[in-house]
């Protein structure tokens, strides 16, 4: 079992190395970096730069699903028959909407710190906490985009008409697989565009998240800027990583745009 | 055989059992109470960790830090009004050099992170510094503050001009043709006919992005401006208080909350006689 483990190892990290966009066998740094400071290994910034855009992908693509979810519980509450459930989800979105991103991260990341530090030293343990600045971005920018996903879903609901309920519950459809199987295919192509939106300003906002220690594009480029004294270039590939993110994925959400709104009756 | 001679007297309707007690009833009760155990700790701890010295301290502080970035704001939201006037005006155009000059310039400046913009601008641009001297506006790029509201300057104009053109757009065919028909020249048509309903339009989009601007002048933070976020980060850094990051959070809330009730009240007031 462990020369096979070893031997897959080996294998994915010979696919990542041809395919690595940056440092790989085509990878863009390892034609054009060398003899720069933007060559790959010990030489240049290059590898590290790299590794900075994969940490900021992650960030992004972990945070997603996460938001997505909350945002939509959060908007199922926002349109519930009891005023307190509607109540308390109006104070989630009216608190983290109105909250600048950094603040809520450094709240988040100190907080966090704060209370872990005291559950520690109750036990007993007197140690120093210091949390994962990973974490704690995905957290924080769960939350930021949770509290505008609610709001672009619950937009999204309204435009859904009270008969697409009325017909799954007649069909005798319980409330959870009406929900599923009837609204949420719907709901998914309506809110597409608003989310894409939101999807672009998280994005953005993992570039916060290296103020509190987290090695993404923004903060491998500010080392690298700061021992070259080479600023301009290196914060110009940064902005060019995220301008070439956004490119990426305004790609990918075309083609999913044109497979959904094939799907479905037209209306 | 038997017949019914007496029929049943009407009754009412047999109540409908409706428990007081649902589950959404309970899960919305329970997250009131977390936000009100939330708050309630929120102000104990303000109250129970008073600190006289500190308020004294980093109070007036903390003010300045108030006016500067409300001062940020503005300067920045006129700067970038009137820079997104031109732009608006090359994305609308069929000049194609124009046009796609100005469609990179926004495509960039909203596809890149605000932070990335302002270290480029303060850490990039300043390591010109010879260059700058030459022409002497070393001054200008040598100051935090400058650099920061000419990034967010910049990063508003690209908003506000796709905010100006989605808006000048949605101003239907008809009414140039109408103008038309009436004779009336372009600039007439423009300034008095186009331009008062495009703006109602834009009203919306308009507050959403003074709000934005107030949220990410927080960023300027970063690159040493002590505004409201860098003042709090000072506090907190000299006195490692977490209530430094609370009372922020209550004056970020409290700005927010008042732009957005006095812009949906403007805007109440101005679409008055859209109402039907």
């Amino acid at each position: 079992m462990g020369g096979l483990d070893s031997a897959l190892g080996a294998l994915w990290a010979s696919v990542s190395q041809i395919f690595d966009p940056f440092c790989g066998s085509a990878g863009i740094f390892t034609w054009f970096g060398p003899g720069t400071n933007l060559a790959c290994g010990d030489a240049g910034w290059g590898d590290e730069i790299g590794f900075g855009f994969k940490v900021t992908v992650t960030l992004a693509t972990v945070t997603l699903p996460f938001g997505l979810l909350i945002g939509f519980l959060i908007s199922l509450a926002a349109q519930s028959q009891e005023r307190m459930l509607r109540r308390a989800a109006a104070i989630y979105t009216t608190i983290f909407r109105g909250l600048p991103e950094l603040l809520t991260l450094f709240i988040v990341y100190y907080g966090m710190q704060i209370l872990i530090q005291t559950a520690f030293s109750a036990v007993g343990i007197d140690e120093r906490v210091e949390i994962n600045a990973f974490f704690a971005g995905m957290i924080a920018l769960s939350v930021v985009f949770s509290s505008y996903c609610a709001e672009v879903l619950q937009s999204a609901f309204k435009a859904i008409p009270n008969g697409q309920y009325e017909a799954g519950f007649a069909i005798g459809l319980s409330r959870p697989k009406t929900m599923i199987f009837v609204i949420l295919p719907q709901l998914i192509r309506i809110a597409l565009p608003g989310i894409v939106n939101l999807w672009m300003n998280l994005l953005k906002d993992t570039a916060l998240v290296s103020v509190v220690g987290l090695t993404d594009i923004i903060r491998q480029t500010g080392v690298a800027a700061r021992v070259t004294k080479e600023a301009f270039l290196f914060y110009a590939i940064a902005c060019a990583l995220y301008l070439i993110l956004a490119v990426l994925s305004s790609i990918a959400i075309g083609y999913i745009e044109r497979r959904t709104s094939n799907a479905g009756a037209n209306r | 055989m038997t017949h019914v001679i007496e029929m049943i007297p009407p009754r009412a309707a047999p109540p409908k059992r409706e428990s007081k007690i649902n589950s959404a009833r309970v899960l919305g009760f329970l997250l009131l109470l977390l936000w009100a155990l939330l708050g309630f700790g929120l102000l104990s701890m303000m109250i129970g960790n008073w600190d006289q010295d500190k308020f004294v301290k980093y109070g007036p502080r903390f003010l300045s830090g108030l006016a500067t970035t409300v001062g940020i704001v503005v300067v920045s939201i006129s700067c970038g009004a009137v820079l997104s006037i031109p732009i608006a005006t090359g994305r609308m155009s069929k000049n194609r050099i124009a046009n796609t000059l100005t469609y990179v310039y926004v495509y960039v400046f909203r596809g890149t992170p605000l932070l990335a913009q302002v270290f480029l601008i303060y850490y990039g641009l300043g390591s010109f510094r010879n260059a700058f001297e030459t022409v002497d506006l070393w001054w200008f790029f040598r100051d935090a503050w400058y650099c920061g509201l000419l990034a967010l300057s910049l990063n508003t104009a690209a908003y506000q001009a796709e905010i100006l053109r989605g808006a000048i757009r949605s101003v239907g065919r008809g009414q140039h043709e109408g103008a038309a028909s009436l004779g009336l020249s372009r600039s007439v048509t423009f300034w008095k006919i186009i331009l008062p309903q495009a703006l109602i339009v834009a009203l919306r989009p308009y507050g959403n992005e003074i709000i934005l601007m107030v949220k990410g002048s927080a960023i300027l933070s970063i690159i040493t401006v002590l505004d409201m976020m860098g003042e709090t980060r000072y506090a907190f850094s000299r006195t490692f208080d977490y209530q430094a990051y609370l009372w922020a959070a209550i004056f970020y809330l409290a700005i927010v909350e008042i732009l957005r009730h006095t812009w949906a009240a403007i805007e109440r007031r101005l679409t008055r006689h859209l109402k039907r």
